[in-house]
């Protein structure tokens, strides 16, 4: 029998705040255990939550890339359940008027064009995370992942298969990047997801029996996740190896096998109710268009545009848009050079290079981009070397500087004092007279070696093609 | 019998006692609670901030019943206050002592304002949203309210006049000039026509609603009696709601990081099962099982839905009565006095006496007791209230 895979995704994207969702600690990640904690996200009785309005923003920010109607009142809920890393046993969540509801993402696949539904998105807070010592057979808890901001987005089942996942989610990740609501690591925990399958007999309507996994770290745990569940729950009916039942099972990846997490801590009644102590968020008019007005354009009208409007290649347009830092930077450095393949090449090429140096992503790009576009202007009007401009945009990784200005302060600008330069030229070639001969005797490679050492005499501050004239013009005196 | 739980050497001229729900840093603060038998918070109340920054010395931590919501303070883990064999709480038997000026209180579901009227002291729970919850141990967040308790209504006024104000640590809280229309001096309008509500007070001991309406009648205030009879639903509405706000706000009581540990445990589920065993009283226990079934899916329709239904319906109601009426008089308990002996007799007489409270205490609507009656205003009337409340006390008594 044929049989077809029915998938719906619950993904946990932590969001780009500086601060936790209901109280002021710092929602950044790598601190110390317990760093970043105060009474509120260590559960200590009198403290009140105080909704975090950035968290709201990017809640808005998510459902608007994702074609989701906003709730213009939307509230929050208390979900009830016993787990040490909760450090009150609830978690502060959206139940019954979540910010987001009805989206849709398209997504492209080997089998074309894909339609998957967003259910709602939802914000809450995230739990701690327990540290098990295995050693000393103790588990320790870190409160600092403790109300960090989430939302949640909860698709439709309308996935058939790994490859649509993995689609999905890439476009969720490059949507989210994009708008900056979260940087999307699955390696760092900023974005998880939950799988729910069953699989029926290709044609039925009927849903089979539905499992949920988690704990997979990354794309391709997910993909061998969902790989070794349809097998088992296939060989379950047709072999009938064991009984499925609706639970949730765990991935472990290391393993490559899912397992069956004790129903003690999955059966549950989470006793929602509204929490009576943050007041119902409405958005109104003002708050939603401003966040409207903040949305990046989509990746695929940019690239469009750069491609028909600013007369980039398909591939440098692509290049740029695959990170909105890229984006960012490459349009103020086009508005103040108005160079734009030049500024495309400065960011594909070296600030890439650049960036692998210090092993950053391109998603940290931090280039000023309108002193980029001061920089290109300042090579292309022959005032910087091409080898000078790479040491001024190094300087610009590390800071915000002027260029020009940078340029004079160390001695970055090209000489037009052509005594000066006819001085050094034949001051070289009298020092080298061995190479003159080799030039004169059609070896054109001694040419080389006279232009750089002239050039390297000059410290790079002079146009090539002039330097190339003048050292011409002596060596055919000589 | 502790009427403190802490307390402060003070020479100071304005002593207040703060109640044992409202967290104090130098001082601990128990819930009346073996779960926090000596628990000292890393920071204090806003209300303590405002009482100490206005000059007032926190001389003592009055003794509550557990998470307060019993009848009288009975259910502290350190003991019932009771004197000559009548349970008053401890706040009211320090104010009527002489103890200190005032007593700040957190009242949850009417132990205070039955305390004040039992032993004939001037309590106002203020609207909710007036006075910052910030650090308070939460129970039922609600409908829970900062509230003043003093000999008269212009000490009690005093007091809140310290205590009311917006705060941007609590999100229920309204913007600074509703609250600045409690406070003495803001214009308010006079109390001229007030609703008795009958079906109250055909439940309870009348004895002092008929003086009251005799100093009405008195001052020319028109004392029109109204049926009512929604006002009953308020008791068993706001027992839900309190039960279910209160079984989670506890849940965060685990033995772990702080609070009463059991000495009795082999695996972490011992270690919470027998420390919330061994630590909380039976009626915390009983409002535990209630409150996590009032959740439950099934009977959250039937029961916690149900109970915010019918906080609408009785706002609405109160509103229909405001439209005319300039305050609601009703009784504050059916009885002049309890003892241990009521309480024995019937483990959850706080869940039925509570009828007389849960109508302000689940709309959020300020009351003011005095002479032994209470006083229902609309909200942000509580300069009308009290300026009622402080006329009976020189005129009607």
């Amino acid at each position: 029998m044929k049989y077809e895979t029915v998938i719906g995704l619950e993904v946990h994207v932590e969001l780009a705040t500086e601060s936790k969702i209901f109280c002021s600690c710092s929602a950044k990640f790598g601190a110390e255990p317990n760093d970043h904690v105060c009474p509120a996200c260590c559960g200590m009785p009198g403290m009140l939550p105080i909704v975090n309005k950035k968290v709201v923003d990017l809640g808005m920010t998510a459902g608007m890339m994702l074609n989701c109607d906003i709730n213009r009142t939307t509230t929050f809920d208390k979900k009830s359940y016993y787990y040490p890393d909760l450090p009150c046993s609830y978690q502060t969540t959206q139940w019954f008027a979540p910010i987001c509801v009805n989206g849709k993402v398209k997504i492209n696949t080997s089998k074309g064009e894909k339609f998957i539904r967003i259910k709602q998105i939802h914000m809450e807070e995230d739990a701690g995370k327990l540290v098990h010592d295995d050693w000393t057979d103790t588990s320790l808890v870190d409160y600092n992942r403790t109300s960090v901001p989430l939302i949640e987005i909860v698709s439709q089942p309308d996935l058939s298969s790994a490859e649509e996942v993995l689609a999905y989610l890439e476009r969720l990740r490059d949507l989210l990047r994009f708008a900056k609501v979260s940087d999307c690591r699955f390696e760092q925990g900023s974005m998880r997801c939950d799988v729910n399958l069953s699989i029926r007999p290709e044609g039925s309507d009927k849903l089979g029996v539905r499992t949920e996994m988690k704990n997979m770290n990354s794309l391709s745990a997910i993909e061998r996740a969902i790989d070794y569940e349809v097998a088992r729950h296939i060989d379950a009916l047709e072999n009938h190896t064991e009984e499925l039942v609706q639970e949730t099972r765990r991935w472990d990846d290391v393993k490559g096998k899912s397992y069956s997490m004790r129903t003690k801590e999955t059966a549950g009644d989470y006793r929602y109710f509204p929490d009576p102590n943050i007041m119902p968020v409405v958005i109104d008019d003002c708050w939603f268009d401003s966040v409207k007005a903040s949305l990046p354009e989509f990746p695929e009208v940019k690239k469009a545009r750069y491609i028909d409007e600013l007369g980039l290649s398909e591939y440098d347009a692509d290049q740029l848009t695959q990170s909105r830092a890229f984006c960012d930077c490459f349009e103020a450095a086009y508005a103040e050079c108005g160079m734009a393949k030049d500024c495309a090449n400065w960011i594909i090429s070296d600030c890439s290079k650049a960036l692998n140096r210090r092993q950053e992503t391109a998603d940290m790009l931090k280039v000023n981009g309108r002193a980029l576009g001061q920089l290109i202007k300042l090579v292309t009007e022959d005032k910087v070397g091409r080898a000078n401009a790479k040491k001024i945009l190094d300087a610009m990784f590390d800071g915000d500087i002027d260029p020009e200005r940078y340029a004079e302060e160390n001695g970055f600008i090209v000489s037009n004092d052509t005594g000066a330069i006819e001085a050094v030229v034949k001051a070289v070639v009298d020092a080298d007279p061995k190479s003159v001969a080799d030039f004169k005797g059609g070896k054109e490679k001694a040419l080389m070696a006279l232009f750089g050492k002239c050039m390297k005499e000059l410290k790079g501050n002079c146009n090539p093609q002039v330097l190339r004239e003048i050292l011409i013009d002596c060596i055919n005196k000589q | 019998m502790k009427l403190y739980i802490d307390v402060k050497e003070s020479s100071a001229a304005k002593k207040v006692a703060v109640d044992d729900m409202i967290l104090t840093k130098d001082l601990t603060t128990t819930a009346g609670s073996k779960m926090l038998e000596g628990y000292k918070s890393l920071f204090a109340a806003e209300v303590v901030d405002k009482l100490e920054a206005a000059g007032y010395d926190i001389s003592g931590k009055a003794n509550v019943g557990e998470l307060a919501i019993d009848l009288l303070g009975e259910t502290s883990y350190f003991g019932a206050v009771e004197t000559d064999g009548k349970l008053t709480n401890a706040a009211s038997v320090a104010v009527k002592n002489g103890d200190v000026c005032g007593a700040v209180v957190f009242e949850v579901n009417g132990a205070n304002a039955r305390s004040a009227a039992l032993s004939d002291l001037t309590f106002l729970k203020p609207t909710y949203g007036t006075v910052s919850r910030f650090g308070t141990i939460p129970a039922a967040c609600s409908g829970e309210t900062v509230s003043v308790m003093a000999k008269t209504a212009e000490d009690a006024h005093a007091l809140l006049d310290t205590v009311v104000g917006y705060d941007s640590k609590d999100g229920t809280m309204h913007a600074e000039e509703k609250c600045a229309l409690l406070k003495s001096g803001a214009d308010f309008a006079p109390v001229k026509k007030v609703a008795v509500a009958k079906s109250l007070c055909d439940t309870a001991d009348t004895t002092k609603i008929e003086a009251f309406k005799a100093f009405l009648a008195k001052e020319g205030i028109e004392a029109v009696e109204v049926d009512a009879d929604i006002l009953s639903s308020a008791s068993a509405a706001w027992t839900a709601l309190m039960c279910a706000e209160l079984c989670n706000n506890v849940s965060r009581y685990d033995g772990v990081k702080y609070g009463y540990r059991t000495k009795n445990y082999k695996n972490i589920d011992e270690l919470y099962t027998n420390s919330r065993t061994e630590a909380f009283g039976m009626l915390l226990k009983s409002a535990v099982l209630y409150g996590s079934d009032a959740l439950s899916t099934g009977n959250y329709e039937k029961v916690y839905d149900k109970g915010l239904r019918v906080r609408r319906v009785i706002s609405e109601y109160f509103a229909s009565l405001f439209a005319d009426y300039d305050a609601v008089l009703m009784p504050v308990s059916s009885k002049g006095e309890y003892t241990m002996a009521d309480i024995e007799a019937d483990r959850y007489i706080s869940f039925k006496e509570n009828r007389y409270t849960a109508p302000a205490m689940i709309t959020g609507l300020p009351f003011v007791v005095t002479g032994g009656v209470q006083l229902v205003g609309n909200a942000f009337s509580e300069n009308a209230l009290l300026d009622l409340a402080a006329k009976f006390e020189k005129e009607g008594k």
